[in-house]
């Protein structure tokens, strides 16, 4: 679509942020206040892709501890064992539960990487320009958005085993460090999703 | 600023302009650009939203207020409510993450489930004053942190993990938390709110429909 479709920057109205309405800019400065909600309206970010990078970057690094440090650890009176996340994966394999294990697989290893090979991929590719699977790019960003709050599932599950294995002094369950790195690259992730702007994918077209 | 016309609405996805025409019963308005879902034709959602908050609110003090699950081993018996599971991790010295698990788990959707109750009850009514605005905002954010239909998937690993140590039986409050998980997708996939704001009071007392352009 040569000359652009008509989007709300080409006809020069900015849809508030917070409630949506469209709205004509008063005077060519800002800051302009919504006349609907109140707040106030930004154009555009100015560096759209540094926030997103950044947290992508720091989602990354606290992916290895997340994943080499003990979630939980059992203990009990001849010894004491801890277990990472992939040990969980294996020990529910092993034990039969494959089903069990897929879950956790998906939930705290595919869905995280995923997302941060995703977003990254969408930063690359929007910061190219490129015009390229456009919908399909769209597409991509709906689903990480609905799908990154599932690796919250093992905290979850840490949280649970650990309320209720407390039989001093024959066994008890204690947390791990790991369950914290694992809880910041989920609310990391969810930041990199929110700070990226979708319509940027299509800026180019 | 300068107002356009109501039904004039950008994609948030894509900022393509595009009118939404008013949509049957059933019917979806969905961006021709970028496939997002705009807008869905629902008569009545809003005494039906009415109700889902209401039995999601008495559901979560349910969820909240009943143990879970109980085990018994070596003659312990042992139970935990959903803020248990925080308490514990707390206690054992993983403080941040006893306090995300309570915020995800309990602070966040009892923020979502009350401005949503609050927002519903103020818009039957336009135009709604203008705290409404305030409370449209929290349920959005809450909304995102909010997770507890994956606090149900991790309730239920923990169960068979449990199960293989001790006898466990599932108690009210997990299936409470079950029917909460349901309770708030149907919420957050019933409500619009585009559609709500429009029935709020305009900050600028001045503008609002009358000079709405074109
Ligand atoms: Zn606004
Ligand atoms: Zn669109």
């Amino acid at each position: 679509m040569r000359g652009g479709a008509p989007t709300a920057a080409r006809a020069g109205v900015v849809p508030c942020g917070t409630c949506g309405l469209l709205s004509r800019p008063a005077g060519a400065v800002g800051p302009w206040t919504c006349p609907r909600c109140g707040d106030r309206i930004a154009s555009r970010r100015e560096r759209p892709f540094q926030d997103a990078w950044a947290y992508i970057v720091a989602a990354a690094i606290c992916y290895l501890p997340a994943n080499t440090l003990p979630v939980m650890t059992t203990r009990t009176i001849k010894y004491e064992e801890p277990s990472t996340i992939i040990g969980g994966v294996v020990y529910f394999y092993e034990s039969g539960s494959w089903f069990l294990a897929l879950i956790i697989l998906v939930a705290s290893v595919i869905i995280p990487l995923g997302k941060l090979a995703s977003l990254a991929y969408l930063l690359a590719t929007t910061q190219r320009r490129s015009t390229a699977y456009n919908r399909e790019r769209a597409r991509l960003y709906r689903l990480l958005k609905v799908i990154g709050r599932w690796s919250m599932l093992d905290v979850f599950v840490v949280a649970f085993v650990v309320a209720l294995i407390q039989f001093q002094p024959f066994m008890s369950v204690v947390p791990g460090t790991g369950v914290l790195f694992f809880a910041a690259v989920v609310i990391l992730t969810i930041f990199a999703a929110d700070s990226f702007d979708p319509r940027l994918i299509w800026d180019a077209d | 600023m300068e107002p356009l016309a109501a039904d004039i609405v950008a994609c948030p996805d894509c900022d393509l302009l595009q009118r939404v025409p008013p949509l049957p019963d059933g019917g979806t308005a969905r961006c021709p650009r970028c496939g997002r879902t705009l807008a869905h034709g629902r008569p009545g959602a809003s005494d039906r939203m009415l109700a889902l908050a209401v039995a999601a609110l008495v559901v979560f003090l349910l969820a909240n207020a009943e143990p879970l699950m109980r085990l018994s081993t070596a003659g312990q018996e042992v139970s935990t409510t959903v803020l248990g599971g925080a308490r514990e991790m707390w206690r054992q010295g993983e403080r941040t993450a006893a306090l995300l698990v309570a915020l995800f788990a309990v602070v966040a959707p009892f923020v979502y489930i009350s401005a949503m109750l609050a927002v519903l009850l103020a818009t039957r009514r336009p135009p709604a004053p203008r705290w409404v605005g305030v409370l449209l905002r929290w349920a959005e954010v809450s909304g995102l942190w909010s997770m507890v239909e994956v606090m149900m998937l991790g309730l239920l690993v923990a169960l068979v993990k449990i199960a293989r140590l001790a006898s466990v039986a599932p108690r009210v409050g997990l299936f409470a938390v079950g029917a909460l998980a349901f309770l708030l997708a149907a919420m957050s996939a019933g409500f619009d709110p585009r559609e709500a704001w429009s029935r709020v009071r305009w900050a600028d007392e001045g503008g609002g429909a009358g000079e709405a352009l074109r």
